[in-house]
């Protein structure tokens, strides 16, 4: 019974057996054929991955619309040590926000006197524990290795953040961020108690829209890209470059992964035909991590409000967690799946 | 009267700007839009969700695209 569920509902075979079905008879295309297995994969993907994202970031912004930013700063500064790093990046997980208001945020957060530590377990698990793409993850791998990625992301945000804190990093922050402007500062109302139901599912579905519009080339090109690795690169070469042939695989695919630019929606589908291609989950989550959590752009807004020590070792702090984590999910990987 | 646009160049706040610039050009009133992307001014606004939309000096919605019918309202309330 749940075995189905999880098959029909999350995996979407019923979507699959169709498109075979249209791709077979409809089109006449052989199967096993590079086309064949090329474009059932796009098709397939592309209608899974928009069916689930408008479903999942519907569910996930209504959940979110009780955690705003607003509100995470206040709970925040009143927690002491560990526990604020720890329920900092437990809240990056719910509060929403779009990768270009983290540098808000961060001034936000430390102009209100929030550690520098506990902003960055919340700016580190914000893009990489995002809620709508950790039940996407659940869809494509399975719920094990949706949870594990989950709780390892929050692992390296907790301790990235509590070694930043560690490190005594204040002086590397631009100094009009320290500044407290109090004549400035304004009483911003903060709607996540007083809105109705109305309001929260209005809400969700305006997120739904945004979303959408924002990613949707991604996920096109992620497709594509994931559909010209499943039919045409051959499994050999994959394998020797990614698989578990190379011990350096890990590391190479956070290398690559780092300055990408591209929403974790983009990055599943690339991380589905590899992994369908013999490539161990560890690199794949690895690559993953590596392309949600730093980019190129980020770096460089990041660079606006942190002077360059700070950004080394946020840089450096998050990679090394992330090659860590990944060699670890290599090894336990007959766990997982 | 003079209107905000707070961002840091993102689709999002180009969106609300072009939203707010759509939205005085029905409502045929002379506004002066100003699109501030400079972080030091956003932050010392205090918001912690871009985009912003500031009307006379006032933060009147932050952290969404504003529809044009959204501004209409906000306007008229001043």
């Amino acid at each position: 019974m749940w075995s189905w569920l999880n098959d029909q509902l999350l995996k979407m075979l019923w979507l699959k057996d169709f498109i075979q079905w249209f791709f077979r008879d409809v089109f006449g295309l052989v199967e096993d054929t590079l086309i064949y297995n090329s474009l059932t994969f796009f098709a397939y993907d592309v209608i899974k991955i928009f069916i689930l994202l408008a479903i999942l970031i519907f569910i996930a912004s209504y959940i979110q619309s009780y955690f705003t930013p607003e509100r995470t700063q206040r709970i925040l500064g009143k927690l002491k040590g560990i526990w604020a790093n720890v329920i900092g990046a437990l809240l990056g997980t719910v509060t929403p926000f779009c990768s270009c208001s983290s540098i808000p945020i961060f001034i936000g957060f430390t102009k209100a006197g929030l550690p520098i530590g506990v902003t960055f377990s919340f700016l580190i698990s914000s893009p990489l524990v995002d809620l709508a793409s950790v039940l996407l993850l659940a869809t494509i791998f399975g719920w094990k290795v949706a949870l594990a990625y989950v709780v390892v992301g929050l692992v390296i945000a907790v301790i990235g953040g509590t070694l930043i804190s560690l490190f005594h990093m204040e002086d590397q922050v631009a100094s009009f961020v320290m500044e407290r402007n109090t004549t400035q500062s304004i009483e911003l109302e903060d709607n996540s108690f007083t809105l109705t139901t109305k309001e929260r599912l209005k809400y969700a579905w305006q997120q739904v829209i945004t979303i959408i519009r924002k990613v949707w080339l991604y996920i096109l090109i992620g497709v594509g890209i994931g559909a010209f690795i499943h039919g045409f690169i051959p499994q050999s070469f994959i394998e020797t470059l990614l698989g578990s042939k190379n011990p350096f695989s890990v590391l190479l695919a956070t290398i690559v992964g780092i300055p990408m630019y591209a929403d974790i929606f983009g990055t599943l589908p690339i991380a589905e035909a590899l992994v369908l291609k013999g490539v161990s989950i560890g690199t794949v989550l690895a690559f993953m991590m590596a392309v949600t959590a730093l980019s190129l752009p980020s770096i460089i807004m990041l660079h606006k409000v942190i002077k360059r020590k700070l950004l080394v070792t946020f840089i450096s702090i998050v990679s090394i967690g992330i090659i860590v984590m990944g060699y670890v999910f290599n090894i336990f990987s007959y766990l997982l799946i | 009267m003079e209107i905000k646009v707070l961002g840091t160049g993102c689709a999002n706040c180009k969106r609300l700007l072009g939203n707010v610039n759509e939205c005085i050009d029905r409502l045929k009133i002379q506004a002066n839009v100003i699109y501030v992307t400079d972080l030091i001014e956003i932050s010392k606004t205090g918001i912690l969700r871009t985009p912003g939309l500031m009307i006379n000096g006032k933060i009147v919605s932050y952290g969404k695209v504003n529809t044009i019918e959204e501004i209409t309202e906000l306007i008229s309330r001043i």
